[in-house]
């Protein structure tokens, strides 16, 4: 298993277990984390946006012109910006910590 | 304007389970009125992925998004629902035994139930989250251009990089004092030829584009901008003075008016009983991507289940005491229903 943890748009920071092969986004959704992704993961939306902590953005891997497309709807990006269904939990990201923007 | 419409249930979103809602209500000899805020049928299958094959709809291998919305409207056909487009639901309340439903437009409904299909949420523009946009809105802030003439000499920052950015920018360069075009990058999601003509008149000095810059803030007094502020990732600042600002990043949904009405909802989703769809309050049930319970999946084969538990459910709620005597289609053939007025 592989530690994930999020940072709540109110400051609440939550730690949980997360299993190797599924994306943040399903991660985030099994744990009732505040955010929509309303597309359930087709690269249809931008509503699974997170913020990748400095030192972790290296390891999520490349991200798909799809994806950029995508994050040109997001609102308030970073250096760090990610659509969290892109990203596949791995050994690698044990530890990982993410912001969640405001839900609007 | 004032007419009261009177229908046994009132399905909020015209989505393939909304539509589909219909064709099981109108089974059980419901009538039913449906109300979207997209100006036309289909919801996310319309708005996102008309051209998209899908592939799991049973005994239909291989089907467009729109052609299944258009196949959807063929079923429900014998059952006359009154569809109401370009207009959000925005009350719902219990007067009696009756639900009174009013819209963004006006329009006033009643009905005995309420069939919640609406997705992720009514679809509208998506707005950047700044602080005091709505202030600016309908005056300086716009989301789509009706006249280009109301642009004339104005100075524009038009925010965006899809094809009504564009587009607009293009189209605009012509009337306007000063376009300005933010994107966060150099890369455009347009046609390359309309991005080519935009980047000409940038050479040619029409345009400006502002890149790699995000909508930081806006100042102004009262509804009239006067600066937009607009920010690189790295902090560094632009004060681009302006008088209107045209947002386009595209359509965002939100739940809106749903939020208020004493609904069982944990990020955007309704809590339901799987079995019947049945919400929190009597006579409002939830179908489709909005519905959840443990193990939910989001899948249009779903939904189409779930529409046919909630209208059993519904019956129970219209038609008080009376038997329902569960029917086959192929014993029952398409019942013929009044037209709901």
């Amino acid at each position: 298993m592989t530690a994930l943890t999020f940072i709540k748009p109110d400051g609440e920071q939550v730690t949980v277990e997360a299993t190797n092969g599924a994306t943040v986004m399903e991660v985030a959704k099994e744990n009732d984390m505040p955010m929509l992704a309303a597309c359930g993961g087709s690269l249809a939306c931008a509503t699974c946006h997170v913020i990748v902590d400095d030192a972790w953005y290296d390891k999520t891997g490349e991200i798909s012109e799809d994806e950029e497309d995508l994050l040109d709807t997001a609102h308030d990006l970073t250096h760090t910006s990610r659509l969290c269904c892109q990203i596949k939990v791995s050994d690698a990201l044990d530890g990982m910590v993410m912001t969640l923007p405001p839900m609007d | 304007m004032s007419q009261v419409h009177s229908t046994d249930v009132a399905i909020i979103g015209a989505g393939p389970i909304g539509l589909f809602s219909v064709f099981q209500c109108g089974m059980l000899k419901m009538s039913c009125h449906v109300i979207d805020a997209l100006p036309a049928t289909g919801g996310q299958c319309t708005a996102l992925y008309p051209e998209k094959p899908i592939f799991d709809i049973p005994a239909a291998p291989n089907i467009n998004a729109l052609d299944l919305i258009e196949r959807l409207e063929k079923q429900i056909e014998p059952f006359k629902p009154v569809i109401h487009l370009n207009q959000q639901v925005t009350e719902l309340e219990k007067i009696d035994d009756h639900w009174h439903l009013s819209t963004s437009t006006g329009l006033q409904i009643q009905a005995r139930a309420i069939i919640i299909a609406a997705g992720a949420g009514a679809f509208g523009p998506n707005k950047p989250p700044l602080e005091n946009i709505e202030q600016f809105e309908g005056s300086s802030v716009h989301y789509m251009v009706q006249k280009r003439e109301d642009f004339r000499d104005q100075c524009i920052v038009i925010a965006g990089g899809g094809d009504s950015a564009v587009d607009w920018a293009s189209s605009l360069a012509d009337v306007a004092a000063k376009v300005y075009v933010i994107h966060r990058r150099d890369r455009f999601r347009a046609a390359p030829e309309t991005v080519a003509q935009m980047k000409a008149l940038a050479e040619a000095g029409k345009i400006e584009l502002v890149i790699p810059y995000q909508l930081a803030s806006l100042e102004g007094e009262g509804d009239t901008l006067k600066t937009v502020v607009v920010k690189t990732l790295d902090g560094d600042e632009r004060r681009l003075e302006a008088n209107h600002l045209l947002s386009f990043f595209g359509l965002a949904s939100k739940l809106g008016p749903i939020n208020t009405w004493g609904l069982d909802i944990l990020n955007g989703l309704i809590k339901v009983e799987p079995t019947t769809c049945a919400t929190n309050i009597e006579g409002i049930f939830a179908v489709g991507d909005i519905a959840d319970y443990p193990h939910k999946l989001k899948l249009i084969l779903s939904g189409f289940a779930e529409a046919a538990q909630a209208a059993h459910a519904a019956y129970r709620v219209v038609n008080p005491g009376q038997a329902l005597n569960f029917e086959h289609s192929t014993t029952s053939g398409l019942p013929t229903i009044e037209a709901a007025d």
